[in-house]
């Protein structure tokens, strides 16, 4: 039932969140564009796993445990930007620039 | 006339799809952050739909709950609430845009290269499993079961997540 439905708005889901990270500078919103991409993916595991059995819907626990440890350590590396630098503006923080 | 559940679903579809728009073209982070949980709470709805409510309760909890206050908490200790548009310029939003809708075109023939129609459950035996071990046990079932060592790995990264984000966030250790 709507798995075709479902890929299509997980597809959409997932191109809005790569346009988002190609288009803000703010780290945090940034981030928040990669969890969205993340859910796109879930959304279509979960739609694969009513036809291929709840593996799926298992990966979807490991994928959200994922997230949740990547948003501690990314907005813990963003707190410590944001102390030596004073910004969370990526194109203001050119380390390997030289 | 369509059922009552293609109304449900296409419309949550649809306002995922516009909340998430919503999220990546506002200013205020703070306002980006809510636009987000509104799509997340949207996405939840298509779980349970979709024959997942315990993935959709975990998205409330997990998603909405915990990691959507994590962002909160940190664009408020920050105080970017009110930081002026950090969107990039014209020509960069259209050279994204351009590049979003190229992705949707590649993704377009991913859709007819599925698995191989014999691995396909057959009819009703997903509302079976459901019906015979409950949705929780469902899903728990294969986790301890196959996939047992991987969950265990999923502690050790959870413990590492927290040493580190600690170490990274102290001043001095």
């Amino acid at each position: 039932m709507f798995t075709g439905a479902t890929l299509a708005v997980s597809a959409v889901l997932f191109a809005i969140g790569t346009i988002g990270v190609l288009l803000r500078r703010n780290a945090i919103v940034i981030f928040m564009c990669v969890e969205l991409m993340l859910n796109a993916v879930n959304l279509t595991f979960v739609a694969l796993s009513q036809r291929y059995g709840l593996d799926g819907q298992v990966f979807v626990f490991f994928v959200m445990t994922v997230a949740a440890a990547e948003a501690a350590v990314g907005l813990a590396i963003i707190i410590a930007l944001y102390r030596h630098r004073d910004t969370v503006n990526l194109d203001s923080i050119t380390l390997l620039r030289g | 006339m369509p059922s009552i559940l293609a109304v449900v679903y296409w419309a949550f579809a649809g306002l995922a799809v516009i909340a998430s728009a919503m999220c990546i073209t506002r200013r205020n982070p703070l306002a980006s952050a809510l636009w987000l949980v509104q799509t997340l709470f949207c996405v939840a709805v298509l779980f349970t739909i979709l024959h997942a409510p315990f993935i959709g309760v975990l998205q409330v909890l997990v998603y909405a709950g915990a990691i959507m206050v994590l962002f909160l908490f940190v664009i408020m200790l920050l105080n970017l609430g009110r930081s002026s548009g950090d969107l990039k310029g014209l020509v960069a939003s259209a050279v994204a845009t351009v590049l979003g809708i190229g992705l949707l075109l590649d993704l377009r023939p991913i859709s007819h290269a599925g698995p191989p129609d014999a691995i396909v459950l057959p009819a009703g035996a997903l509302d079976s499993m459901l019906v015979h071990q409950g949705v929780v046990g469902s899903v728990a079932g294969p986790l301890f079961d196959t996939y047992l060592v991987p969950f265990e790995i999923t502690s050790l990264l959870l413990t590492a997540a927290i040493v580190g984000a600690v170490v990274l966030a102290k001043r001095k250790l």
